[in-house]
């Protein structure tokens, strides 16, 4: 197959049917065609993690998945994260816990901070720190962060 | 990225046919966390890319079969890392796989990509030596296994051949109880790529396996047969002296901008006294419970 392949993809809940060319990344068809633009592209080496979505309930580094790769996939970005114009208690967290400066790396560290919460109710600042070790900040906002989630996790666990 | 052919094919058959047919021409693309680096600064330029992921033979998976335990060449880290079998009974392995870059980078790296990227640096692959792997191929002429002791060359370089591909990695399942430890240096605690990676395994007969990477252009293994190595009442002299022939391979690269070869071969020392200590205890630990 070269050229443009038609693929199929949930997008945050919604399906899509779209070309993409086989060279694309998952990443340059979210933020390009699907104007999804949340999720950042920064050292496209599989790094930093500002390009974090998950595809098929995990979270990937998206400059690292080829856009035909997760043809019949489910992915969900940081803008599926949000339901009816309320952020969800993690983005609210991140707010609350003035995690966010500069804010590039924030969709990343947020998709993968969610990744941890579904896996780890109640993490430990070790786990937090080792779930988002794929997740640079250049503002240093790591004490922040971390803060944000276990507010998050305490939060969710007081909800229940 | 430069533009390239993708094919996905259903069967083995097919993907080892476009392999040799597209020889050199063609790139296996399984988890991509290495290929699509290299895809994207032009190191390798294929013109065609064969996807793995949808080969009903090369399924993810971890299986128990005649005394193996068969890992799919699919299978990603996060999984190995939590595999109840695999952490009881090939611990290295567990915690090798543990540590591969970001969670990201876990649920997308699989193990047959590990090893055949051969990466110098690679954290699996230790741990595959002192495990005894073989590694099951699929190729033109049918299937074949080869130990993993004889697949590493040299830096991205194995022994796999024209329209081959690896189908699974199994681990011999040991008849009596092991011992084993994966242990690295890194610049920094998460994300990083190991600058000593080394695993070391003891079983119950006293046989020392020791393996370690990132000092050379290969990963290596030395097995101390003799019992002295873990013998904790055998005389310092001769376990250092043993220990020091164990290490003699490694030649680390002056050129690596993670670590002298000095720090290298210091800490090589450090990891391989403990990782005799640790797989000592833990095979200690193991007869325990039986």
């Amino acid at each position: 197959m070269s050229g443009r392949i038609p693929i199929q993809v949930t997008v945050n809940g919604r399906a899509r049917a779209f070309e993409v060319a086989a060279h694309h990344t998952l990443l340059e068809v979210l933020r390009d065609d699907l104007q999804l633009t949340g999720t950042k592209e920064c050292c496209l080496v599989g790094e930093c993690g500002a390009c974090t979505v998950r595809l098929d309930g995990r979270i990937v580094d998206s400059c690292l998945v080829l856009a035909v790769e997760a043809d019949g996939g489910e992915v969900t970005t940081v803008e599926g994260l949000a339901s009816d114009g309320r952020l969800s208690r993690l983005q609210g967290a991140f707010l609350d816990e003035g995690a966010v400066q500069c804010g590039f790396c924030i969709p990343g560290q947020i998709v993968a901070a969610d990744d941890l919460l579904r896996r780890v109710a109640r993490p430990t600042v070790g786990e937090i720190q080792e779930g988002l070790a794929g997740n640079l900040c250049r503002c240093a906002c790591y004490g922040q962060i971390t803060a944000a989630v276990a507010a998050a996790a305490a939060a969710e666990a007081g909800a229940r | 990225m430069h533009a390239f052919s993708y094919e996905r094919p259903a069967t083995l058959a097919r993907a080892v046919a476009l392999l040799e047919a597209h020889g050199p021409e063609a790139r296996v693309l399984a988890g991509g966390t290495d290929l699509i680096i290299r895809l994207r600064d032009g190191s390798l330029a294929p013109t065609v890319v064969v996807d793995l992921k949808r080969i009903a033979e090369l399924e993810p998976g971890i299986r128990e079969a005649d005394g193996r335990l068969v890992i799919g060449a699919t299978t990603v880290m996060t999984d190995i890392a939590a595999d109840a079998r695999i952490r009881r009974r090939f611990e290295a392995l567990a915690e090798a796989a543990a540590v591969v870059g970001s969670v990201q980078i876990r649920n997308r790296a699989t193990l047959g990509g590990n090893i055949c990227n051969a990466s110098p640096a690679a954290d699996t692959a230790p741990a595959l030596l002192v495990h005894g792997a073989v590694v099951v191929i699929a190729g033109p002429s049918g299937s074949r296994r080869i130990p993993i002791d004889g697949w590493f060359v040299r830096s991205g370089v194995t022994t796999l051949g024209r329209g081959e591909l690896v189908t699974a990695i199994e681990l011999p399942l040991p008849a009596a109880p092991m011992g084993s430890v994966h242990l690295r240096r890194t610049r920094r605690r998460g994300h990083d790529l190991a600058s000593v990676t080394l695993c070391c395994g003891v079983d119950a007969s006293g046989v020392t396996r020791l393996a370690y990477g990132s000092v050379g252009p290969r990963p290596v293994l030395a097995v101390d047969a003799t019992g002295v190595l873990a013998d904790r009442d055998a005389a310092p002299d001769a376990r250092t002296g043993l220990l020091e022939r164990m290490l003699a391979e490694a030649t680390p690269s002056a050129r690596s901008m993670r670590a002298s070869p000095d720090y290298r071969l210091a800490m090589l020392r450090v990891l391989a006294r403990r990782g005799v200590d640790i797989a000592t205890a833990r095979l200690a630990a193991a007869e325990g419970r039986r």
